[in-house]
């Protein structure tokens, strides 16, 4: 009886600490938002080119963690060697680039360097698909009937062979993509400070991304992969090859990464070994921001923490003045992630397949 | 059944608390060593008979002699670890890779340029009994992480790249008993910034940006500090993190300030992202940057991209170096190729041949071909260091282990420097 008791207080403790918690990050949001804005630090073209910029690295973010949405949509696996993968498509983007350079055509006209830059486009998502499909086939396919942990350590024993054999292909520094002087120059965006490069990126991931939807939702082939997503043995006796569909998710999903790994090097021009490491990781967070498993979950997920990351920090804190606010870029992105998985804990548009796991 | 939870979560911050109290233990300081050092000369004395307080290393016959370098030797920053270790490994060559009879074995570990990596890697080192002396860290952070396990173990480290002014600070922590440094030290090196800024640009805005690593926050400080000093204004104090790559915030939250000068003494990655993202904010597009040693390095041109041009640098005054300078980037070419991949590797060699030169004074030939290296003795010996003509000097060794002689110089990007992706050897200050 006592201890049912204690339950029942640790129960209403539970509560209370969990009802202060999101008044306190809902009113320190709210309050350092009106004292921000009422201080008057920023204009409001400043508050447009971070939202600008904010949309920029959110698509960023979106298209990697679609990689992750998917894969666990139709695994249940979180594949730690995504961000690697990213890494890949980056350096051969840049070798490619590199190549287009010398021979002009990068930098010739504004045609040709589209054209260049669809190039590397397409070789680093060739690579990207190439590197995705050796490590399904070595790292997971053997693995795939093993406990749910199993897979999960094998990806980041993936993640960290990719990571290390680019170090010794590519040795510890950094390269960086050679500059395409039209895509540096100010786009003609009304309010957002954009330049060429930040337009390219977001309507590349945008159009990109809403191809993949209307692929997954209208094809028959996406329809097979929803339908192994939903239950393997079901799809499978029905005659879908659950095989094929896997690996042609794991494909999808780092044909993406390739290209986010090209637009990536556009918009910040250097890249190492490393660099997979940390946008991974924000991508993760964005698919579980989203719902992970769910297809535009990641795609507004990656969006919602490009611009909290960007524009949040300034916008909290800087009315409790806080010095160096954006310091504490993660600490903000992170209890945004808290907080969205408090009130809805399948992220914000819901994580798939719950319902029948439940 | 959640009773048990919450019994267990207290337990696990009981165990936290308990292991934060009880990482102060620092074993005493070296004064007793220096009876020791007196004995320990004697050819003829004996494994058995030499005794030091913090204990004596026996290399048999046939065995080598074994250093240890740590440092960071991966990541965005490995080229400032990567470069120190090629200084030390030229020392070693230039002794023929003997000493007293026995091979040199030279072990690395990675400190991954932060504290955690840091502490890692010193109680690794820490552990092997074998080691006499080691060299590093690379960064401030490291060192900060890592010193007392090297300390506690009785070995002294000599670090080729630390600058951070608290490193040798005369009020230091007894754990840092077993830490001297080359490099000089950022109390030097933030005040020709700052000179350089006001007296030479003539600017009196400036704003600073650092990454949160102890290196990078206290050169901003001691800029700060000597620039305000001078007349200038500090209109903007900003940080970011390491791993950020879209400066855009930060740089906004700076435009707004309004500065003439964004001084950013951070490492290759931040100074990058930050060169290459200053010109897109508007009321940045004609403001100067300077960043520091910590980013002199062609890495960083590859980083920054042709926003590089025109970038201010402080580093050592390479032609303040000693004439056997060029004769070591000679050998340096021939044996990895390529230019310097940082500016410390003259400073990772001097501190190799402070630690050798001590050793020579300390070690004890056995008749059965052993040495036998007390290492309190050892450590006396490098804080003895006089007047040895290094190349980055003429270094003495301080009590609070200051070994560097600070000649800092200012270098600016050209556009021939970026087109070859070498760094520019003419200073254009003082």
């Amino acid at each position: 009886m006592n201890v049912r008791r204690l339950d029942r207080l640790t129960d209403v403790a539970i509560d209370v600490f969990m009802f202060t918690f999101r008044a306190v990050i809902i009113l320190v949001v709210v309050l350092g938002t009106a004292l921000t804005l009422l201080s008057g630090k920023y204009t409001p073209a400043d508050w447009l080119q971070l939202i600008g910029k904010g949309i920029t690295v959110g698509s960023i973010y979106a298209m990697i963690a679609l990689g992750y949405t998917m894969v666990y949509g139709i695994l249940r696996m979180i594949n730690f060697a995504h961000g690697e993968i990213f890494m890949g498509g980056a350096f051969a983007g840049y070798f490619t680039a590199m190549a287009l350079l010398q021979s002009g055509a990068l930098t010739a006209s504004v045609i040709s360097g589209l054209f260049a830059i669809a190039i590397m486009i397409l070789v680093a998502m060739a690579v990207s698909v190439g590197l995705a499909l050796a490590v399904e086939r070595t790292a997971y396919r053997p693995l795939r009937n093993a406990p749910t942990l199993v897979p999960l350590i094998s990806a980041i024993g993936a993640s960290l062979f990719l990571q290390y054999t680019a170090r010794g292909f590519f040795g510890s520094g950094v390269y960086g993509y050679p500059q395409v002087p039209f895509l540096v120059q100010p786009a003609p965006i009304p309010l957002l400070n954009m330049r060429w490069v930040d337009v390219l990126v977001v309507v590349a991931s945008f159009s990109m991304m809403g191809g993949l939807y209307l692929f997954i939702m209208r094809s028959k082939v996406g329809t097979a992969i929803r339908a192994v997503s939903e239950d393997k043995g079901t799809a499978a006796l029905m005659g879908i090859d659950a095989n094929r569909a896997i690996v042609l998710t794991f494909g999808i999903g780092a044909a993406l990464a390739g290209a986010a790994g090209v637009l990536w090097g556009l918009s910040y021009t250097q890249v190492s070994f490393a660099m997979g490491f940390v946008p991974g990781i924000k991508a993760f967070t964005a698919a579980v921001l989203g719902g992970i498993g769910n297809v535009p979950g990641a795609m507004v997920g990656g969006l919602f923490l490009g611009l909290i990351e960007v524009v949040g920090p300034n916008l909290f804190l800087t009315g409790f003045g806080v010095p160096s606010p954006t310091q504490l870029k993660d600490v903000v992105a992170f209890t945004m992630l808290v907080l969205v998985l408090v009130f809805r804990p399948s992220g914000i548009l819901g994580e798939r397949g719950a319902r029948s796991r439940a | 059944m959640k009773f048990a939870r919450a019994g267990a979560a207290l337990a696990a911050v009981a165990l936290i608390a308990g292991a934060c109290g009880g990482s102060t233990a620092t074993p005493a300081a070296t004064a007793a060593a220096t009876a020791a050092a007196t004995t320990a000369a004697t050819a003829a004395a004996t494994a058995a008979a030499l005794t030091d307080p913090l204990g004596v290393v026996q290399v048999p016959a046939g065995e080598p002699i074994h250093i240890a370098f740590w440092g960071v030797l991966s990541g965005a920053d490995s080229s400032l670890g990567e470069d120190s270790k090629q200084g030390v490994q030229l020392a070693l060559d230039d002794m023929g890779g003997k000493f007293m009879g026995h091979d040199i074995r030279l072990t690395t570990e990675d400190a991954l340029c932060t504290p955690d990596g840091g502490a890692t890697a010193a109680q690794k080192l820490a552990a092997d009994s074998t080691i006499v002396g080691l060299i590093g860290s690379s960064c401030s952070d490291e060192t900060v992480g890592g010193i007392a396990a090297i300390t506690a173990a009785g070995l002294t480290t000599i670090s080729p790249s630390n600058t951070r002014p608290a490193l040798t600070d005369p009020n230091r922590d007894a754990s840092y008993a077993g830490y001297l440094r080359t490099a000089h030290s950022d109390a030097f090196q933030g005040k020709a910034a700052a000179e350089f800024t006001y007296n030479f640009l003539h600017l009196t805005k400036a704003a600073t940006i650092h990454d949160g690593s102890t290196y990078a926050q206290a050169l901003q400080q001691v800029f700060a500090d000597d620039f305000t000093k001078l007349g200038g204004t500090i209109v903007a104090h900003e940080a970011v993190t390491k791993e950020t790559t879209d400066m855009s915030a930060v740089l906004t939250t700076i435009a707004a300030a309004k500065p003439e000068m964004i001084y950013f003494p951070v490492f290759v990655a931040a100074a990058g992202f930050l060169s290459s993202q200053i010109p897109n904010i508007p009321g940045l597009e004609n403001v100067k940057t300077m960043g520091a040693d910590g980013h002199f390095t062609p890495d960083y041109l590859k980083a920054a991209g042709a926003a590089s041009i025109g970038h201010y640098l402080s580093s050592p005054n390479f032609g303040a170096f000693g004439s056997g300078y060029a004769d070591l980037l000679k050998k340096r070419e021939a044996k990895f190729g390529g230019k310097p991949l940082s500016v410390f590797h003259a400073h990772a060699y001097d501190a190799t041949n402070i630690l050798f030169a001590a050793l020579t004074k300390v070690a004890v030939k056995n008749a059965d071909g052993s040495l036998s290296i007390p290492k309190g003795a050892l450590r006396d010996a490098i804080y003895a260091t006089k007047d040895f003509k290094g190349i980055t000097g003429t270094l003495s060794c301080s009590k609070s282990g200051d070994c560097g002689a600070p000649v800092i110089g200012v270098y600016q990007i050209t556009k021939q420097n970026f087109d070859t992706l070498t760094m520019p050897d003419k200073v254009i200050w003082p």
